[in-house]
This record gives C-alpha cells, structure tokens and sequence, in this order.
C-alpha cells in the first residue's frame, strides 16, 4: 500500500533505490548528498536491501566501480554533489560512451572557491556534455517518483540518468511524500538481469582504443541514444502515470493563459516562482513560469510551444559561463527558440548563487524587469541579489 | 499558514524538533515543511530551524522572515541579539527559562503570547542530560495546539525508540508546567 509519510528529500531518493532493488551502490559521502548514502548502508546493513555497497575513497573510484559493476549487467547506484562530481567528470564521458544505465543522484551544490557547501547549479551543469540524461526535480516526491523513473529510462536508453535536487533545500526539507507500494514499483522496474558484457563466458572487448577509423561512429551512437532517448522519457512518463497516477513531463507551464511575460526555471525555485505569480496575477499582471523538468537531452519544442505569444520570457540561471555569451540555461533557450518566426525577447538572470536565497522581492524584480523586455526589449543579464 | 522559527544550540535538537513537529502534522494529513539554515555545525553553536505549517500544500521554498511563531531551545538566547527579528504582530514567543514570562516584554514587545517553561530542569529530570527539544515542543503545544499530544507522541515513539518514553514524559511534563502569559500584542 502506497504511505503518505513526513521525509526529506534525501531520504525520498534512498526509499526509491530500495524498492528499485538495486544490486550494488558505490558511493563516497559529501555534503549535501550525505543521508542518502547513509540511508542506503543502513538498508543494506540491516538487510532490508540485498545490495553490495561498495566503500571507496572517492568519487572517481565510485563512478569507475559504477561502470564496472554496470558492464555486468548488475542494476547500480551512486549519489555524490558539488567537488564529487567535479571528479567523475572524466568517466561520466566514459559511462555514456560505454552505454551502462547508471542511475545517479545529484545533490546540487555550488562549486569551490570560496568553499561552500549550499545550494546552486554549478556542478550539474559542468557536466552538461557528458552524455548523461538529466532529470530535475521540484520537490522530495518528484524526487522519489523521478528516481523510479530514471531506473527505467536509464536501462531502455542504455545512458547513465543524473537526477537532480537542489541542496539543502530539497535534500534536507521535511515534507509529505507518498510514497509507492514497493511491490508496485517492482512491477515498474522488474530486476532482470542484464546482458553480462564482461562475462569470461562470452568475449566481449570492452573501454578499448577507437582509432579514427572507429571513434566518431562508436561516439555518434551515444549522441543517437540521447536524441532518441526522448520518446522513451515520454513513453516512460506515461507509463508511470498509468501506474501510479501521477506524470511529470518534460516541463511544466504554469499561469501562461494568457501571459504575456514568462520566467523560465530549473529546480525547487518553481514553487516561489509559482507564489509569486499568483500575487501578480490578482495585481492583474500576465505573467506565468515554465520549468524544466528535463535539461538533457534538451526539451526544444516543448519549450517553444509553451512560450509561443509571449512578448518575453526570462531565464533565471542558477550557475554561470564565466566570460561566454550568457548562461548556461539562458544559452539554451536562446538557441531553443532562435528561428521562432516570433520568438520573445530573452531577459537573462543569475540568482541564488552559493546557496544565496531567492527572496520572493528577487521573483517580483525578476518578473517586473521581464515585462519590462516585453515592452522595449531584453537587456544584459541581471545578477539579482548581488551586493555592490 | 504558520511559519515558525527555533532557536537553540547545536546539540539540543533544534533541527529534530522542526523535524518532529513537521512529520506529526503531515501524519494529521495537513502539510508542512522542516528545514534548517545550515552553517558549519558544532556543538554549542546558535543554530536556527524553520517548520511551515499549512492546510493546503505549500508551494513557496523560500527562507522564513517573519515568523507567527518564534521558540527558543535555550535560556542564554532568549534575549540574544535578534531573537526576536521579524515576528508578526500578536506572534506567540516560547521560551525554555526559569525566569517569567513578563520579563521578556522588552525583547519580544509585539508578542501575543509568551508562553514560559524550564525545559532544562525537566529535561535534566526525565532524560538526565539538558536535551531541551522535546521539552519545548511540550511548551509549544500547550501554547499553540498546533497539533494534537498523540500525534507528536507517536512519531516520537517510532523515531527514538528506546529512548521515546523519557522523551513522551519530558513532553508531558512541559505540558503541564508551561505558563502562557497573555502579553497583549502591539500597543
């Protein structure tokens, strides 16, 4: 029986890879990915999970173990953040490349220096082109349910799924869940084995060198896997939904009937965003907020469709491209709606870097210098909430 | 909705008792969020919580500013420095402090209620050590209703285990003992 419980985020993702019966974790802990990991071993350890957890001393040797035990068909798990990250990022390339449906939770923390242990988007989108799939999440049961999902989306593609929570904010927030009858979600997610590719029995080569004469072709069948791989996110979606009644999508449009100024979000922020917007709307201003529940591969027609009449939309980056064109996020929606016949203007923001909080006077300034660029035009990117 | 702030110091259970309060009104099927602001935690330290409490779900994310509610774990910070930053007007105050209730209308000069209990002493009685979060949410029951005994009594039971007893007396005995002083709000 599906249980309506009070759990953090943290904890929301450990309950999913436990029903997901995972057959081995390999993990290093690092704030704010901490109780996750901590959650797991202690299912293991009591045997309520019938897991190898693997103890390494870091999170390259997670991620390399990871892909190992993937090779062997086995179903596997890692969470890590920020630095830990940053230091799989040479084999995130190679779990991509090498095709192992590795299921990922990362705790989005901002990236040293300074030191800092809070909440932003600097290290997901680090890794923006590694190949892997990223799903974010907007609250600790999108987190549960998405972390379901990328199970299923991981081994259908073949691609590594990183699902992304905010630090902190979701990772450590009590707050309802439901969570799913467990035998439901084996029904969801039936533990098969997977091909062995590393069996002494069968001879496969696996990681070997790719000459020019081989590297471009192996490479463009993961770029093919990502492309491809939303219809099968889609078909995933729906087929969660007949499940367990509940769908998420590639992004969620709220308040745009008859918008006329949009902000396009990433992460637990949608939930402000929606606050706020329906303070203005009774103010009688037209704005609404699109997020993204998907950013890899990236929901292009989605997006396009959701913003088509509005006079401009603003993206509220959570992580920057130091000396680049703009944002990570405000670089994709531009080139996302580039040759829209009428496409909006594009203010872009930076807010909430290092865990700075997103006040809802930040929202209200967000959305008032957007309608601002739906009347004469977007200007250079604001960095709200910085201090001179 | 109902926005509450706690104060206490690392180790007394601030963030446990957000956490506590949070889970009991969502077992009553209503919503609510804990968090903390998280620094470098250490032992001693002032540390802060938030609960958020609601009938329908809560969409905002954002930090607390300006509480209904503001409770605080320790004796030394019920007159610190910003304790009672951002409180509504007619807020309630619950104080662990041996001192009375009417002793803090300076700090805490737009309060409702200020609702006064030694959380110390009885978490010294019943628990043997000053662990003073469920002697609190004891205090912050008799002062608000905010959720029902049994409900906060069972998830401590199921959450401490061995140790729920002592915890459940503890908050009984905060129950009991706490005075609510009607301090008349903003004049």
């Amino acid at each position: 029986m599906a249980r309506r419980v009070g759990i953090s985020g943290n904890y929301a993702v450990a309950y999913a890879v436990k029903m997901a019966d995972v057959d081995m974790i390999a993990a290093y802990p690092i704030t704010p990915q901490t109780t996750i990991v901590e959650k797991l071993s202690e299912f293991v350890a009591n045997g309520e999970l019938d897991a190898s957890y693997m103890n390494v001393e870091s999170e390259h040797s997670a991620m390399s173990a990871c892909v190992g035990a993937s090779l062997t068909g086995a179903r596997v798990f890692t969470a890590t953040s920020s630095q830990g990250l940053a230091l799989m990022h040479e084999i995130l390339f190679m779990a991509s490349a090498l095709r192992t449906p590795i299921v990922m939770a990362n705790v989005n923390r901002a990236l040293s220096a300074p030191l800092n242990i809070w909440n932003d988007h600097s290290d997901a989108m680090a890794q923006r082109d590694a190949g892997c799939i990223q799903l974010w999440v907007r609250s600790a049961q999108e987190a549960f349910d998405t972390t379901i999902e990328a199970f299923k989306i991981a081994e259908e593609t073949r691609l590594p799924v990183m699902v992304n929570l905010d630090g902190f904010i979701l990772s450590h927030m009590y707050e309802p869940v439901e969570l799913a009858d467990e035998d439901e979600v084996r029904k969801f997610i039936p533990s098969r084995p997977l091909e062995n590719r590393v069996s002494t029995k069968k001879a496969h080569a696996v990681g070997v060198v790719g000459p020019p004469e081989y590297y471009y072709e192996m490479k463009y069948q993961a770029i093919d896997a990502i492309e491809k791989s939303r219809l099968k996110i889609k078909e995933i979606d729906k087929e969660f939904n007949s499940r367990f009644g509940k769908s998420y999508g590639e992004i969620e449009a709220y308040g745009m009937d008859g918008a006329e100024a949009a902000l396009i979000v990433m992460g637990s922020i949608f939930g402000s965003a929606k606050e706020v917007a329906n303070s203005l709307r009774e103010e009688g201003k037209k704005v609404g907020v699109i997020s993204l529940r998907l950013f890899r591969p990236f929901p292009i027609q989605e997006i396009r469709r959701a913003v088509e009449g509005i006079k401009a939309v603003g993206v509220v980056d959570r992580a920057t491209a130091p000396g680049g064109v703009g944002n990570p996020l405000y670089n994709e929606i531009a080139a996302a709606l580039y040759d829209m016949p009428e496409r909006p203007a594009i203010q872009g923001f930076v807010a909430g870097l290092g865990g700075r909080d997103i006040r809802q006077d930040d929202f209200r300034l967000m959305y008032s210098a957007t309608e601002k660029a739906a009347r004469e035009g977007a200007g250079r990117c604001i960095y709200v909430g910085l201090r001179e | 909705m109902l926005e509450i702030r706690w104060h206490g110091r690392g180790g007394q259970g601030a963030v446990t008792a957000a956490e506590i309060l949070a889970t009991s009104v969502i077992n009553e099927g209503k919503y609510a969020q804990a968090f903390a602001a998280f620094g470098p935690e250490r032992r001693g330290a002032p540390v802060l919580a938030f609960t958020r409490i609601s009938d329908k779900e809560i969409l905002t994310r954002c930090q607390i500013y300006e509480p209904d509610i503001i409770v605080v774990l320790d004796k030394n910070l019920c007159t610190m420095e910003g304790v009672g930053d951002g409180l509504k007007d007619n807020g309630i105050v619950v104080l662990n402090t041996d001192q009375k209730a009417e002793d803090y209308l300076q700090v805490f000069g737009n309060a409702g209620k200020i609702a006064v209990v030694d959380a110390t002493e009885i978490a010294l009685r019943e628990l043997g050590s000053p662990i003073t979060n469920t002697a609190i949410l004891g205090a912050l029951v008799r002062a608000t209703g905010v959720v029902g005994l049994e409900t906060l009594e069972e998830v401590m039971r199921q959450k401490f285990k061995q140790y729920a007893e002592k915890n459940i007396n503890a908050v009984r005995r905060a129950f009991e003992e706490t005075v609510v002083f009607e301090a008349g709000g903003k004049k």
